[in-house]
């Protein structure tokens, strides 16, 4: 055998390939290079560890040393890639050290993104994208009492659910008028609101923030409208944007994502990719459940046995215990209108096409409890 | 009756509760779950959960 697998990440994409590659192949050599601590930890878990009981420490599974031990692979922690060398099938690190690979696994991630924002309280902004940003978060928050959340999306309302759950006052802003607004029917935006409103969430929607200037100890957000509050935390989570420079500074094609076939295969056919930096087929999903599916397809490819991956319909659970909500996105590129019934116990919101089929759902409350039955319905989003 | 969490995206199967949405009934214990069946919120399989403490 030549060189290693090289994986290139060592979040959730990155160990689910070389975990499933491990059970398929117990002599193959894996490297996996990370660019932080390169431990396993579960980062969904993040936003909901505060009501959990969970510390950043405890929510670490294990450490490199572990993992790799467990895996019996190699792991390279705080290494960064700084260039793929396609023709010499190497990756070139921090320093100038080349890794040879027989197959590379690009599973990079995503990063925050940053809004365009003015003020001197600018640089106190927090992300929170892995576990070592999520300590910091930790850190900042001891001691303090209110948390404003910049992005009314899936993992701001998480965070804002976990907080206002421990005790904080929370603050969340958006430019739309709806939480989830990407997710839910109008419909389904005002239940969630309302249940997180009874969970002592306080929303700022239809709200541009322009600024964020230091005021003593504290953190004032002026929004356009010149209205502003105080604040001793600000949180951003207004959306994540793919990793594709390494990807595009090596020739490889990238659109929102780096682009790659159903074999998660990238126009080179040695270097694949995955997870939160990868485009399959024109789509980018960001949730744990396509990642199993790529991880489990891109495995057997690995090991010789080439399998394009297949989505079945993969509902998403949204971690907001104040209101329980499951969304299975529909492809809004096709035709197809929302149908909603809505009453005090819940939101059942169905999304169909001009002939009546089910492309997506939301479900909210009490509505949650058919989605079993509806996404059996649904079609695949990949097959 | 025991707990156990998913290392990947931290669901919990509690035996007490089961999972009777996916056909495994209340008070079903862990090792009585067919080895076919997966974490419903991020699809592996049962070898990637772990017992927790209750």
């Amino acid at each position: 055998m030549g060189n290693p697998v090289v994986i290139v990440g060592s979040g959730l994409a990155g160990y689910a390939v070389a975990r499933e590659l491990r059970k398929l192949n117990a002599e193959i050599p894996i490297v996996m290079i990370s660019a932080d601590h390169g431990g396993f930890y579960s980062k969904p878990m993040l936003s909901n560890a505060l009501s959990t009981g969970k510390t950043p420490e405890s929510i670490l599974n294990g450490d490199a040393v572990q993992m790799a031990s467990q895996l019996k692979i190699t792991i390279r922690s705080h290494c960064r890639v700084t260039a793929i060398d396609q023709p010499g099938c190497a990756v070139i690190l921090v320093g100038g050290e080349k890794i040879f690979y027989d197959q590379l696994v690009l599973a990079l991630g995503a990063d925050q993104v940053s809004l365009p924002l003015s003020g001197d309280g600018v640089a106190k902004i927090l992300t929170v994208n892995d576990l070592d940003d999520y300590k910091k978060f930790r850190d900042a928050l001891a001691g303090k009492k209110r948390v404003t959340i910049i992005g009314a999306g899936l993992i701001g309302c998480e965070f804002a659910n976990d907080l206002a759950t421990a005790g904080y006052h929370v603050d969340v802003i958006d430019i739309s008028a709806q939480p989830l607004g990407r997710l839910l029917p109008s419909e389904g935006g005002s239940f969630i609101r309302q249940k997180l409103e009874e969970s002592g969430v306080v929303f700022h929607l239809n709200a541009s923030t322009q600024s964020i200037d230091q005021v003593r100890e504290r953190l004032c957000i002026t929004f356009a409208n010149d209205a502003s509050i105080e604040t001793d935390i600000v949180l951003s989570a207004v959306g994540l944007r793919p990793r594709t420079q390494l990807a595009a500074a090596a020739g490889i094609p990238v659109n929102r994502g780096i682009v790659v076939n159903r074999l998660l295969q990238t126009q080179f056919s040695n270097i694949y990719a995955l997870g939160d930096c990868a485009e399959v087929e024109g789509k980018v999903l960001p949730f744990v459940m396509p990642i199993t599916h790529a991880a489990r397809a891109l495995a057997a490819t690995l090991s010789g046995n080439p399998t394009p991956v297949l989505y079945p319909a993969m509902p998403v659970i949204v971690k907001t215990p104040a209101c329980s909500t499951v969304v299975s996105p529909p492809d809004f590129s096709i035709q197809g209108e929302w149908h909603v019934d809505a009453d005090k116990d819940g939101v059942k919101a169905l999304y169909r096409d001009e002939t009546g089929n089910l492309l997506g759902y939301a479900l909210l409350g009490a509505a949650t409890k058919e989605k079993n039955n509806l996404t059996a319905q649904l079609p695949p989003v990949l097959m | 009756m025991k707990r156990f969490q998913c290392n990947i995206c931290g669901l919990i199967y509690d035996e007490s509760t089961g999972d009777p949405e996916h056909g495994i009934k209340a008070g079903t214990r862990w090792e009585d779950i067919p080895e076919g069946w997966t974490c419903p919120e991020c699809g592996v399989c049962k070898i990637d959960f772990e017992m927790v403490e209750i």
